[in-house]
């Protein structure tokens, strides 16, 4: 009987496929090593205290109230680390804490955890800054700084506002487009490696790229969002160039300044907020696409990618309602209630 | 290789057959009993028609077909009756089972029997000889092969399908049968063609088993249309609509049978089957099963009697290592694991897989993250996704208006799934609780119109 007794009797399939949820997590905070290499190469040590406090601010929140498992499967460390690259090398590391913390509490945990979330964590956490704190999200550091000083008041003591130092604001390349009417904007190369002003993970597109490249390879994420995102946006805002090239930036320009190379890789594939079909993939990606370009060039604010990618979060589910497969051997074509 | 004839979707598991693809099938030595459930089949339960105490020859039959969807059982052993009862049955339940005990002495040869020349039949005479054979398909579902040979009226099939695709993992019975019986198989498919009027055939055959490809080639009739076909191995191949989808290139309309685009699937083991029922007029009595896994201590392709238990299909192959973990009758994708090694070898059992500690899948289940991968797994093209969603809040008929009897549980959505969670389960759960809600729904309305009329 001691057989019997050490068999498992489970439901088919018996076996299971190679990847599983836990690792498809930390295999994408894996991809963003190179990404916030890139931020400490460029803003030295503050680069890691704004990610490091991002970070916790999620982690710790996802362990108040979930399983140590839930913590494990890395979910909240993907929207900490996510947070902290979107966010300024001079923001203080408390306000970083803070929105992670509001990304993974009121972003996911409100919804019921993981899988239930209606926004992306990481951008309602951002979202949720720029509304608390918006000199300090807006307070650009000059590059060309020293590599060991710090960018900014980083180390403010919580709840404190962060002593505004002389001289720390820079130009981004978007805030060089809206408000200065394109005069001395960097270079495509220089935008693509990073040599510019920004949030800490948006300004190394090359890094970025890398790494959505090494996680389609693997299987592990959604090629379409980003495909959309990057030719709408080249398709749009080169119609608009092609009808006033002294008005409206050219394709490059604008696909590579700002987060749009962060948001389409990392924001607008997480599936949990975008189509779970492929048809609904594209939509979703041209529709972000659409908003930015809008945003960006009649909008008041000089970026808009965050905005577009949560105003796209909300149809989602409308989306994949309008969206089912065809089954196979079905008369008619999207034949879904 | 990229340009084979293939289906949509799908899933590509490790296959395992390198562990008994080679070895050559041999006959297991008589066990001391038997079991045979008078549930082998789809369809109606076979009728007992012997009793305790009986004498029965190896061949002999022990319980008739209830109508046509349903196929007799016979003895696969010569012995005496030792008590008709309820026995565990692989598909989880309990049957009626005939318990026959082996005669220690006898020869176990089967009595002489005179063979009609099938030449000779007619189309309803051969389906009548199958069906008194006990035949049913060997690929696992298990359908009686006589009803399938007989076509609904209004339908004419224009192409055999013979399944050699064998996409399970770790499976190698019809890979063997197409090896060692490959004029067998044609000689099956010689007679299913006559019965059924058609035209022209297909061997499809996945192309990981590139001996058996040679071997059915090698003995291809100059006289009839029929071509083997290697197809790209991916599962399920061996799926009646995928099959068709891959040959023929068209989709048979959901809740329709391939019948309905002219095509008729038959396993090659099935036409191997009959071929030897024309050849010997012994009825199915035994198959080939493939005992396997890294759980077993020698894995084999067994010919082994209908009704062998369990228990004692182990020992013949080494018995089980120190870490197996679990015993699946069928494949380790849509196979059903056992609980109870008192289980019989039915007709419908085309392998063993004994899983290691190693092999077996991951048990803690993770909340879905809508990554999409079982959409792009699934062979008919459902949402498995919404499907789980619906099914972990009871919503069976949301499920039913999303297509859930297009799914033949397939697995491969629960195998892609990152979360591990147990789609196919849940979507078996939903089709039980479906038919049941039914059933009940029409008991209902016969008994208020009963008494309505009273």
């Amino acid at each position: 009987m001691s057989e019997q007794t050490r068999l498992r009797v489970s439901a088919s399939p018996h076996l299971a496929g190679p990847v599983d949820t836990p690792t498809v997590m930390w295999s994408v905070v894996a991809s963003l090593v190179p990404v916030l290499c890139a931020a400490v190469w460029f803003f030295g040590p503050s680069a890691l205290l704004v990610v490091a406090g991002a970070t916790a601010g999620a982690v710790l929140t996802e362990a108040a109230f979930k399983k140590a498992t839930a913590v494990r499967d890395g979910s909240a460390a993907i929207t900490g680390v996510l947070l902290g690259l979107c966010l300024p090398a001079g923001m203080p590391c408390w306000m970083a804490f803070v929105g992670g913390a509001f990304g993974i509490g009121a972003g996911k945990l409100l919804f019921g955890g993981l899988g239930q979330n209606i926004f992306n964590p990481a951008l309602l956490g951002r979202a949720f800054l720029q509304a608390a704190f918006p000199l300090a999200i807006t307070t650009w550091p000059k590059t060309g700084l020293p590599w060991s000083s710090l960018r900014g008041d980083n180390l403010a003591f919580p709840f404190t506002s962060p002593q505004v130092i002389d001289g720390t604001t820079a130009a981004t390349p978007l805030g060089v487009m809206k408000f200065e009417g394109g005069v001395g904007l960097p270079s495509v190369m220089d935008m693509l490696f990073g040599r510019t002003g920004g949030s800490l993970g948006e300004t190394c597109d090359a890094m970025i790229l890398l790494g959505g490249a090494y996680l389609v390879l693997r299987g592990l994420m959604n090629w379409r969002p980003p495909v959309a995102i990057f030719l709408t946006v080249a398709v749009f805002s080169g119609i608009l160039h092609a009808i006033d090239g002294a008005l409206y930036q050219g394709p490059l320009p604008m696909l590579f300044s700002g987060g749009l190379t962060l948001g389409a890789v990392y924001m607008a594939t997480d599936p949990v907020t975008s189509p779970i079909t492929p048809k609904g993939s594209w939509i979703f990606g041209i529709g972000i696409g659409v908003l930015v370009v809008l945003i960006r060039v009649w909008g008041g604010l000089p970026e808009g990618v965050m905005y577009a990618i949560l105003f796209m979060n909300a149809f989602t589910p409308f989306i994949n309602r309008a969206t089912q497969p065809r089954v196979l051997g079905a008369a008619t074509k999207g034949a879904t209630s | 290789m990229s340009f084979l004839a293939t289906f949509r979707h799908g899933v590509h598991p490790p296959e395992h057959k390198e562990l008994t693809s080679a070895l050559t099938t041999r006959r297991m030595p008589f066990p001391a009993e038997v079991v045979l459930p008078v549930r082998q089949h789809a369809g109606k339960p076979a009728k007992v028609v012997v009793k305790k105490g009986d004498h029965v020859e190896r061949g002999d039959i022990v319980a008739v077909a209830d109508g046509f969807v349903s196929a007799p059982v016979h003895a696969s052993v010569t012995g005496e009756v030792s008590s008709i009862e309820w026995w565990p049955h692989p598909d989880g339940s309990s049957a009626p089972a005939v318990r026959i005990a082996v005669s220690p002495h006898s020869a176990q040869i089967a009595r002489e029997r005179t063979v009609p020349d099938w030449r000779g039949l007619e189309p309803a005479q051969i389906v009548q000889a199958v069906q008194d054979a006990g035949v049913v398909g060997l690929g696992g579902a298990a359908f009686p092969t006589h009803v399938k040979l007989a076509p609904p009226k209004g339908t004419k099939v224009d192409t055999i399908l013979l399944n050699g695709c064998e996409c399970e993992p770790y499976l190698t019975t019809d890979h063997r049968v197409m090896v060692e019986q490959a004029d067998r198989v044609i000689h099956g498919l010689r007679i299913m063609m006559r019965c059924t009027g058609a035209p022209r055939a297909v061997i499809g055959i996945e192309m990981n088993k590139p001996d058996a490809i040679e071997a059915i080639r090698r003995v291809l009739p100059k006289d009839l249309n029929v071509e083997v076909l290697p197809l790209r191995v991916k599962y399920p191949q061996g799926a009646e609509k995928m099959l068709v989808e891959s040959v023929l290139g068209l989709e048979v309309p959901s809740g329709k049978l391939p019948i309905s685009v002219g095509a008729l699937v038959q396993n090659v083991a099935s036409a191997a089957t009959i071929a030897e029922v024309f050849e010997t007029g012994l009825p199915l009595i035994e198959r080939i099963v493939t005992v396997t896994g890294l759980g077993i201590r020698k894995p084999a392709n067994l010919i082994v009697p209908v009704g062998t238990l369990l228990r004692d299909l182990l020992a013949a192959c080494g018995g089980m290592t120190d870490d197996a973990r679990e015993i699946v009758f069928g494949g380790p994708m849509m196979g059903q694991a056992q609980g109870n090694l008192d289980v019989p070898v039915t007709k419908g059992t085309t392998g063993v897989v004994v899983l290691s500690d190693a092999e077996v899948a991951r048990e803690h289940v993770h909340p879905c993250i809508r990554c999409g991968k079982c959409l792009d797994a699934c062979p008919v093209f459902l949402n498995p996704s919404l499907l789980g969603r619906y099914a972990q809040r009871d919503r069976w008929e949301d499920m039913e208006s999303h297509h859930l009897n297009d799914c033949m549980l397939c697995g491969a959505c629960s195998y892609v799934c990152p979360s591990n969670i147990p789609l196919s389960q849940m979507f078996g759960a939903a089709k039980t609780m479906l038919r049941r809600t039914k059933a009940a729904d029409a008991a209902l309305a016969a008994n208020a119109t009963a008494t309505v009329k009273s």
